[in-house]
């Protein structure tokens, strides 16, 4: 199992109220696909960043259980931490504008994240680069090699984020929003490629979004986020059989190009959701 | 008075040299809704914001109710058609409360009845009373671009432009938004023009649509003949296949669902 | 009486535009109330303020009465920070010189703010020419240090308080019309300012009532920041015998007769030295405190 959750509550405290954005989740991950999906605000990228220990110090963070593999996240120290961060764990984060350093070359940032944890020399960094930008199926890598970030479409910024998360060869990938910013042609390509890359390499994915449709194409499980619970766990091919309110909601009010409706179900958000149930 | 509300013709625009629309024709009959749908890049906001009289540097024709409008709009023009934004977090002054925001166009505009008027486009986009001196940080997403809506509204505007309104709002909001923005148009009798990303979200609202890809408008189509695929340009036939490839979600019968009690 | 006003201003619903704008400024307050070196700063500014103006009620000699038998008096119960060369109470001079001090530093701030003020938002909001104008002018004032210039200024006038006033002012507006212009290209862009237009605001209403007020906390800041730097060039001139002339008591000119006894009667000197470092000082804690309540971005 590469990551074992169990009651993890995130919470912040802010002129004096304590406010608990994250409120016992439980989840356990082994080499597969897993989406987490919930509204803004529903917790699931501080999840993600919890495993991590990507919390800014204000989070108040604790779990009967925080497991990455052998570590025990909770009390890892920062060393620990960074030989995951980036070495057994990649990351793609929604904008590749604001993810990658704008004053140096996209080559040059992936010889860096592959030396960091490959420690091999420039020209073998140079040779494991191209290759990987290959692999994300960049048509010419020695071209966007050199290129500086601004100079690369959206589309083509997120292949070379992905080629930098894969870059130590990492067993799990996580995606935030991988390509809300990108357009529906682009989008379909990226999460096309993020997925047969993941099962080529037999490695984990946690794809967080807030597209629920999106997600079930692309996953093998799915939990429903609610207000820093889990509300649904099922999946993926069992999405339109979903049980809960919340859940068929979200599906429900989607506006349809093939089902046209004269109005838009509207969510109902039931009080009883909120209530923490005992596990 | 024409049947027609809007007329664009020949409408091209360029930034320093570069061409971003190229020749751009629709017509929106009044009380139409016309949507605009293409991918980023494709010019479909710049040609809203020429429409709108943000943009002053443009070329062609561009005619609201018969009329063609000048590079500079007048006050007066101002009344009859508004704009929606996109982001409900970047449309709204952060140091303004909700109700400078909405009383801005009357004051300037110098129409009276200030107080009446700000209750009834509260009231028209289902916000409490309530909001009306909070500041826009106060209020969530959704209600933001209800403010904003209100804002557009609260002069009694004709036409109503609308960028992405909805692509930055959860779906939840979505469906509120989008269901406002179909009862505002029957109550009011407007004429939309919407730009957006999303082919369902502009099926949903939108009779007609015109499909953009690099500065041309390639295609302009019913939404009846889209959603039956009778649709001849690549880029509106791959935007198709696309939504629909979505909204298909696969559907194995199957068994295990753990869904929380108090479903 | 003060509870009544906390739960009207904390309101999260308030009724009437009076009502939220008192909430805001209270909130602010109350996040500046938080940081313990802003409050430190505050309370010192105040202090000094109020001995400024209280100064004849305070002060237990007059100011210009000389006492040449007592001349460089150490410190005594008589006079409690002793007396300068001509036996004048250093106390009392103190007290009366925070008035020309502060007052030349408040007089310059008034003018200057609201100078750099439009300068910066009218270039930003107008671009073109207009901008590139008001910018070049703004650098060729910025590109002479400020001291130099004001010297300059003073000694072609005439040295006295006024005319130091001007020639600091003029020497001070240009990087509050640098921050305006900053302040204003990053909103003149965004989308509340094209609503604004889109409801038939004329540019000038657009630029003194939508943008200006955006721009008012970062200048507020910086003119607490450049407090300390303005307290500084006018002590500076009067140092050099081109602000405030004698007999008046300015910090300044104190310090200048003081350096001369500097080693002996180390009194004379202390004094006026601890009043600007601590005026200095106190500025830089409120600037800093400031910056962080007042941060565009926070909310």
């Amino acid at each position: 199992m590469l990551v074992d959750i169990q009651n993890l509550r995130i919470a912040f405290t802010s002129r004096g109220k304590r406010f608990e954005a994250v409120r016992g989740i439980s989840l356990t991950l082994g080499r597969e696909k897993l989406g987490i999906v919930g509204e803004s605000g529903s917790g699931k990228s501080l999840t993600a960043r919890a495993l991590m220990k990507l919390l800014p110090k204000t989070a108040q963070v604790s779990a009967d259980t925080l497991r990455y593999d052998d570590v025990d996240v909770l009390k890892a120290s920062e060393r620990q931490m960074r030989r995951i961060r980036g070495g057994r764990v990649g990351f793609v984060l929604q904008d590749p504008k604001y993810s990658l350093n704008p004053v140096k070359t996209i080559g040059s940032q992936i010889d860096e994240a592959w030396r960091e944890h490959k420690r091999g020399s420039a020209r073998q960094a140079k040779q494991a680069t191209l290759d990987l930008l290959d692999q994300v199926l960049i048509r010419d890598p020695k071209k966007v090699y050199a290129s500086y970030p601004h100079e690369v479409s959206g589309g083509m910024g997120q292949r070379a984020m992905i080629a930098m998360a894969l870059a130590p060869n990492p067993e799990l990938l996580i995606a935030d929003e991988p390509t809300s910013a990108l357009d529906a042609t682009v989008q379909a390509e990226i999460l096309r490629l993020i997925n047969d890359l993941v099962e080529k390499r037999g490695m984990g994915l946690i794809l967080i979004s807030h597209d629920l449709p999106l997600v079930s194409h692309f996953c093998d499980r799915v939990c429903v986020m609610y207000s820093g619970q889990i509300m649904e766990e099922m999946a993926a091919s069992d999405l339109m059989n979903a049980r809960h309110p919340y859940t068929r909601g979200l599906l429900n009010c989607m506006p349809s190009l093939m089902h046209p409706r004269d109005r838009l179900p509207v969510l109902a958000r039931e009080d009883i959701w909120l209530e923490e149930t005992a596990r | 008075m024409s049947d027609r509300m809007i007329e664009v013709a020949d409408l091209r625009i360029s930034f320093s040299s570069a061409e971003v629309v190229k020749g751009v024709a629709f017509e929106v009959a009044r009380g139409e809704t016309f949507g605009i749908v293409g991918e980023s890049g494709s010019g479909k906001s710049t040609v809203l914001r020429a429409m709108s009289g943000l943009n002053e540097s443009w070329d062609g024709r561009i005619l609201f109710n018969g009329e063609a409008v000048p590079k500079r709009r007048s006050r007066e023009f101002f009344r009859k058609v508004q704009m929606v934004f996109q982001d409900p977090f970047g449309s709204l002054h952060p140091r303004q409360t909700i109700d400078r925001i909405l009383s801005e166009i009357l004051l300037v505009n110098r129409i009276g009845e200030i107080d009446r008027r700000i209750n009834k486009a509260l009231s028209d986009v289902a916000l409490p009373q309530t909001a009306r001196f909070r500041y826009p940080h106060q209020l969530s997403g959704g209600q933001r671009q209800r403010v904003a809506i209100a804002r557009a509204l609260i002069a009694e505007p004709k036409v109503l432009l609308l960028d992405e309104p909805t692509s930055a709002l959860d779906v939840s909001v979505q469906a509120e938004v989008l269901n406002l923005l179909a009862d505002l148009r029957e109550e009011h009798g407007l004429t939309y023009v919407m730009v957006s990303h999303n082919l369902a979200v502009i099926s949903h609202l939108c009779a007609r649509v015109g499909v953009m890809q690099n500065g041309l408008m390639v295609e302009q189509t019913s939404v009846e003949d889209l959603r039956a695929g009778n649709v001849s340009h690549p880029h509106t036939q791959e935007l198709r296949r696309l939504s629909v490839e979505l909204e298909d979600v696969p559907a194995e019968p199957s068994s295990v669902s753990q869904a929380k009690p108090g479903a | 009486m003060l509870t009544t006003f906390r739960t009207w201003a904390l309101d999260d619903t308030p009724t009437s535009r009076r009502q939220a704008a008192w909430g805001r400024r209270y909130r602010i307050w109350l996040a500046l109330r938080r940081n313990p070196l802003a409050m430190i700063g505050l309370v010192i500014v105040v202090f000094f303020g109020g001995l400024a103006i209280l100064a004849p009620l305070l002060a237990p000699w007059d100011p210009a009465a000389q006492d040449l038998a007592h001349r460089l008096a150490r410190p005594s119960a008589a006079h409690w920070l002793g007396t300068d060369e001509l036996g004048r109470d250093i106390l009392s001079r103190i007290l009366y010189g925070g008035r020309v001090t502060l007052g030349m530093v408040i007089s310059i701030v008034i003018v200057v703010a609201p100078v750099g003020l439009v300068v910066g938002c009218v270039a930003g909001y107008f671009g073109g020419w207009i901008d590139t104008v008001l910018m070049r002018v703004t650098d060729v004032f910025l590109s002479f240090p400020r001291l130099i210039l004001a010297l300059a200024l003073v000694a072609a006038l005439h040295p006295g308080v006024e005319s130091a006033i001007v020639a600091i002012a003029l020497t001070a507006w240009p990087p509050y019309a640098r921050i305006a212009r900053a302040e204003t290209l990053t909103v003149r862009s965004s989308d509340f300012i094209a609503a604004c237009r889109l409801a038939g605001a004329s540019p000038r209403r657009v630029v003194f009532r939508h943008i200006m007020p955006l721009c008012v906390p970062s200048v507020i800041v910086r003119v607490t920041l450049d407090m300390s730097s303005i307290i500084i060039t006018a002590a500076s001139l009067g140092f050099l015998g081109m602000g405030a002339q004698p007999p008046s008591p300015e910090w300044g000119a104190m310090l200048a007769i003081a350096k001369r006894f500097m080693l002996q009667e180390w009194w004379v000197a202390l004094s006026p030295a601890m009043a600007i470092l601590l005026v200095s000082l106190a500025f830089n804690f409120l600037g800093d405190g400031l910056r962080d309540v007042l941060d565009p971005k926070q909310n």
